[in-house]
């Protein structure tokens, strides 16, 4: 057996070439006779355009054409696709107002592309675009997203009345009867508004996009930082450029960052597909960070109301939500999928409240759009599931450690039917409380406290029990709940002649380490070295059509693709080996890449298979075709349910605010684990996002729409200094719902790391009487805390 | 990022010749604001003069009492001056504590102060040990040279060549970083030097200051105590998404206290 296989935490194959300066990113490709497009961007948050005079611009050195909204109604080029459809609780579809690629009419956030020019260098392109002359009129903005819905709001869309797109009630108008039953017999309620704010995905590659169309053949290529290169042939295709699928093709190359910013389809490729369409020229664009502040879709952004009802006993009896969440100024693909059904599903947490109910309303603003970010629903979810249960303990008097353990779903208790429509698959939850209270010492914590009084700092512990409904999803499913494609995940794995093995995968790399996690896959079930496996993906011309990789989905579901194209091989091997050896397919066994009968010493190695497929000199060609190359689709039956434990510890210096994280312990369950050192970078990297939006990230606009956050300069990430050694450890509870056993890791540390944090601030403020400080929790918002507790 | 001329100066007067016959001539002494502000577009000057070639403008001394700074000198450089560590410690752990390695490798002391962004650090320690900003043409007492937000008292041409600090008895400087760009959101530089205690203030205001009831106060007793209960008025202050008007005169005390335990170890 090939050393590599599932459980060995092998080095990354492809970071020789990251780490040497090899990779090959969207921007490294160069083509004969390219152009340079630069977008013009509105300034204003909420501006009529008036007249738009290009004349000059067009007229300047260099340039080849400059594009508007005009032009592109004029090619009959569509709006942006939204992927997903929610239907209010009065049974109306969502407000769906046309996301047109270039602004027409109106410009309804700063950043939206008003104009686009074409011309044969990127600097002559951004110069002659500082000639289009555009009549702004600046409108009122509606940019607040507490206050958006509210009567006199300055209106954005003529389709969304009162800038709402949609009023969703779940799990069913019933269930809000029985939570205020449960509410009413309460022993002890529980209460917190809070906002989760907006936070800005920050890939160390911003976008960029090559289009190149041959009008020989008619077909136009696509090299772009994308996720999902199918889903991105499918959605500029079909919906926005009527470029027939066979006639388009996606290529996402090496991509240095998603976090989901990179899933749905952006104007500025379309742009450039239809201009090179025009131009029959190739057309490139490069995002720059400032472009990619405003522009890459943005992540969260809720304000909340939530309430919590105990029994005497301190177990939670009914869970009420009110939500009002900010789309920003136009419905990015997945963006009304995030506040509904990968948010609310998630109420039900580690725990057994068996009553649930919430509203939310999505409201339009003049503010970028949000989309998919790390997590994407189920940190908001999990935040305001585990801030209200802190806020109990103080309601009953019981520990925050006691009173999760009297109310989480029993280890024998799965698979566990929900109140709110998901059915968890498997679980251990105690057992993961216990280990991370034992390695966080939480016991010592009072002996560590009064260090820190005697130093003159305040300090506090918290903890967060978050889980995440990965692996998504089952088309069924998800089709009945609004979804617009399917789920499922392709594989094809090819045996070459030689015996080496090239793995063609519908997912998508860009930082997770598939071609190591997914090769390990074959290793192990194959017996090939894994030096002889190679992983291609993101190209729609060579991989089968999947669904890419975003909501911690790619082994789980990739992975189980993979799984069963390998038992075709493994299968279609027999046949092959019975023929070579001699014997009744029903005696050959395989194991380790050996093929034996059974009972006897007679084997092949998979590799002489292999070779007798591409050269069927020995074949039983009447029975059986040449060639050892399978491909299999997996559809999940089931999402999965990662689920940890995570105890944060700070210490805060009362005289300024500052806030630094001493401690944190994460106890993780992501299943069976194929590399555990790659599992524990993508923890790490959660926890980093998410103690980043605890601390430090947030997204600032003004009244008028004007984000106040547009650099480096004033939005803040975690950096190594900011953030702790992070204390991991790990159970694991196989996920029954996939052959792997897998579940998703990508998200679980932005998800559980805000609640852990705040959880442990708000216990260090709490003797002065605090009980709540909204994310980003600056040293700023502490000081004002501390100074408003000792006003009052 | 708009065209302009580069030109390396190989003397003072061929930079001052350079920049006074263009266009819109602008020295460049590091770049580390002129290039980014380049970059994105805000600015366009015709013609960008490089001093780093210049002998000269690049050295660090020390001697009769007095720490002499070329003003091409690295941040870097003085920092990790060994001789500018022996007389004023709080001068070397300063510039170690500006930008990043990449800035404070290219970063000069002329061109920081000749910029005079309110939230740099440099001119709380010009201003902090009564510096004198030496230039091509005559020497300006510190506390005269920085005269508001991105203004100093530098003459078109005029460009600094060194900057002398006298040694004090005993300085720190306390930063309170904005977390996102590292400059200071406030930064207090205390020295008790030879014409008695100074504090001197970036970060708060729109430029540097210099708060005259804890130089009073530590005149009395150069301890953190003696300015622990001083109140500044935050109506002058700056104020923006990471500290108010107010949290910054709250953090100017803090600071001012930290700062003089430092000094006094």
């Amino acid at each position: 057996m090939p050393e590599g296989g599932i459980g060995a935490s092998v080095k990354r194959k492809e970071d020789f070439r990251f780490l040497t300066g090899r990779g090959n990113y969207t921007d490294d490709e160069v083509r004969a006779g390219q152009l340079y497009a630069h977008m013009l961007r509105s300034p204003h948050g909420h501006a009529a355009l008036g007249s738009i005079d290009i004349s000059k611009a067009a007229a300047a050195p260099g340039v080849v054409c400059v594009l508007t909204g005009a032009d592109a109604d004029a090619d009959g080029i569509g709006g942006l696709p939204c992927g997903w459809g929610i239907t209010s609780k009065d049974g109306s579809p969502m407000a769906e107002p046309k996301w047109p690629i270039i602004a027409q009419g109106k410009a309804r956030y700063v950043g939206e592309v008003v104009a686009a020019v074409i011309a044969e260098t990127a600097e002559q392109a951004a110069d002659a675009a500082e000639l289009v002359e555009i009549g702004y009129q600046a409108l009122d903005a509606a940019a607040v997203t507490e206050t958006a819905h509210l009567d006199g709001t300055p209106q954005i869309h003529d389709e969304a009345p009162n800038n709402l797109c949609f009023d969703w009630d779940f799990p069913a108008p019933e269930a809000a009867d029985a939570v205020d039953a449960a509410f009413r017999a309460a022993a002890h309620t529980a209460r917190l508004q809070l906002v989760n704010q907006r936070i800005i995905p920050h890939s160390m590659e911003p976008r960029a996009a090559v289009a190149e169309y041959d009008k020989g053949d008619e077909k136009l290529t696509l090299y772009c930082t994308a996720q999902a290169a199918h889903a991105m042939r499918l959605l500029l295709g079909a919906f926005v450029l009527n470029q027939p699928e066979h006639k388009f093709r996606v290529v996402a190359p090496d991509v240095g960052g998603g976090f989901g910013s990179k899933v749905a389809p952006y104007a500025e490729y379309a742009i450039i597909c239809w201009a090179s369409r025009r131009l029959e020229r190739p057309v490139r664009w490069l995002g720059e960070r400032a472009e990619c502040f405003v522009t890459d879709a943005h992540g969260r952004d809720h304000v909340t109301e939530v309430e919590l009802a105990l029994d005497g006993d301190g177990r939670f009896t009914g869970l009420r939500v009110n939500t009002v969440a900010n789309m920003g100024a136009y419905l990015s693909a997945f963006a009304p999928l995030i506040p509904t059904y990968l948010y609310a599903t998630l109420f039900a947490g580690q725990y057994t409240t068996p009553a649930i109910c919430c509203n939310v309303k999505a409201v339009f603003t003049n503010t970028s759009p949000v989309d998919a970010l790390r997590g994407a629903g189920r940190p908001e979810a999990t935040y305001l599931l585990e801030r209200v249960i802190d806020e109990a303990a103080q309601a009953t008097g019981i520990d925050p450690v006691e009173i999760r353990r009297r109310n989480f779903i029993a280890a024998d208790a799965f698979p566990y039917q929900t109140p709110v429509a998901l059915l968890y698959d498997s679980g251990a939850y105690e057992r993961a409380l216990d280990i991370a209270l034992e390695r966080a010492d939480w016991s010592g914590f009072g002996a560590r406290k009064s260090a820190s009084e005697a130093d003159g700092k305040m300090r506090g512990i918290g903890i967060a029990a978050p889980i995440e409904a990965t692996g998504a999803a089952p088309s069924a499913i998800a089709g009945q709940l609004g979804a617009r494609a399917g789920l499922y995940e392709s594989a094809q794995v090819r045996f070459n002649a030689t015996g080496t093995v090239t793995v063609f995968a519908g997912t998508h790399n860009h930082g997770q380490g598939h071609e190591t996690t997914f090769a390990q896959l074959v290793t192990d079930k194959l017996g090939v070295p894994l030096e002889n496996v190679e992983v291609v993906e993101g190209d729609t011309d060579r991989a089968v059509m999947g669904m890419g990789t975003y909501g911690s989905r790619s082994l789980s579901v990739g992975g189980s693709a993979i799984d069963r194209a390998m038992d075709k091989i493994i299968d279609k091997g027999k046949k092959i080996a019975s023929h070579l050896l001699e014997a009744s397919v029903d005696d050959i066994e395989f194991d380790s890449g050996t093929f034996t009968v059974s009972g006897t010493d007679r084997t092949i190695g998979i590799g002489e298979v292999a070779f007798a497929a591409y050269v069927p000199h020995n074949y039983p060609l009447e029975e059986l075709e040449p060639g050892l190359d399978e491909q299999a689709f997996f559809d999940p039956v089931n999402f999965n349910f990662p689920f940890a434990s995570y105890v944060c510890e700070v210490e805060i210096d009362p005289e300024t605010g500052t806030v630094s994280v001493e401690r944190f312990t994460a106890v993780d369950d992501v299943g069976n684990i194929v590399n555990p050192m790659i599992v524990e970078g993508q923890v790490h990297g959660g926890l980093a996002h998410g103690i980043g939006q605890a601390l430090m990230e947030g997204a600032v606009f003004d009244e008028t729409g004007q984000p106040l956050t547009g650099s480096l300069m004033d939005y803040t990430l975690p950096r190594a200094d900011t953030v702790p050694s992070f204390d991991l450890d790990h159970t694991v509870t196989p996920c029954p719902m996939n052959p792997l056993g897998a579940k998703g890791v990508g998200e679980i540390g932005a998800i559980g790391a805000p609640p852990a944090a705040v959880n442990a601030i708000v216990d260090a403020l709490r003797p002065l009487g605090v009980n709540h400080v909204d994310m980003p929790v600056t040293s700023q918002s502490v000081w004002q805390a501390i100074q408003s507790a000792k006003a009052s | 990022m708009y065209d302009f001329n580069y030109r390396k100066a190989s003397s003072v007067g061929d930079a001052v010749s350079a920049v006074t016959g263009a266009e819109d001539g602008r020295f460049l002494a590091g770049g580390m604001t002129i290039i980014p502000t380049i970059k994105q577009r805000l600015a366009k000057p015709s013609d960008l003069v490089d001093l780093a070639g210049i002998d000269g403008l690049a050295g660090i001394s020390v001697s009769g009492g007095v720490v002499e700074i070329g003003g091409m000198a690295r941040h870097a450089e003085v920092n990790a001056s060994a001789a500018v560590a022996d007389a004023i410690p709080a001068l070397a752990q300063l510039a170690g504590g500006i930008g990043d390695p990449q800035v404070r490798n290219r970063g000069t002391i002329g061109g920081s102060i000749a910029n005079n962004d309110p939230a740099a650090d440099y001119p709380a320690a010009v201003v902090g040990l009564g510096a004198t900003v030496h230039t091509n043409r005559r020497e300006i007492a510190g506390d005269a040279f920085f005269t508001g937000m991105f203004e100093t008292a530098l003459e078109d041409g005029e460009l600094v060549t060194k900057v002398s600090f006298p040694v004090p008895s005993k300085a720190a400087y306390m930063k309170f970083p904005n977390p996102a760009s590292r400059y200071a959101i406030v930064g207090v530089f205390v020295a008790a030097t030879a014409g008695g205690p100074r504090v001197a203030v970036t970060g708060a205001g729109p430029c540097v200051f210099r708060v005259a009831e804890m130089e009073q106060a530590l005149g009395g007793s150069f301890a953190p105590e003696a300015v622990a209960d001083i109140k500044i008025g935050d109506g002058d202050l700056n104020s923006d998404i990471h500290a108010s008007a107010e949290y910054r005169a709250h953090l100017v005390t803090v600071m001012a206290k930290r700062a003089v335990a430092r000094a006094n170890g």
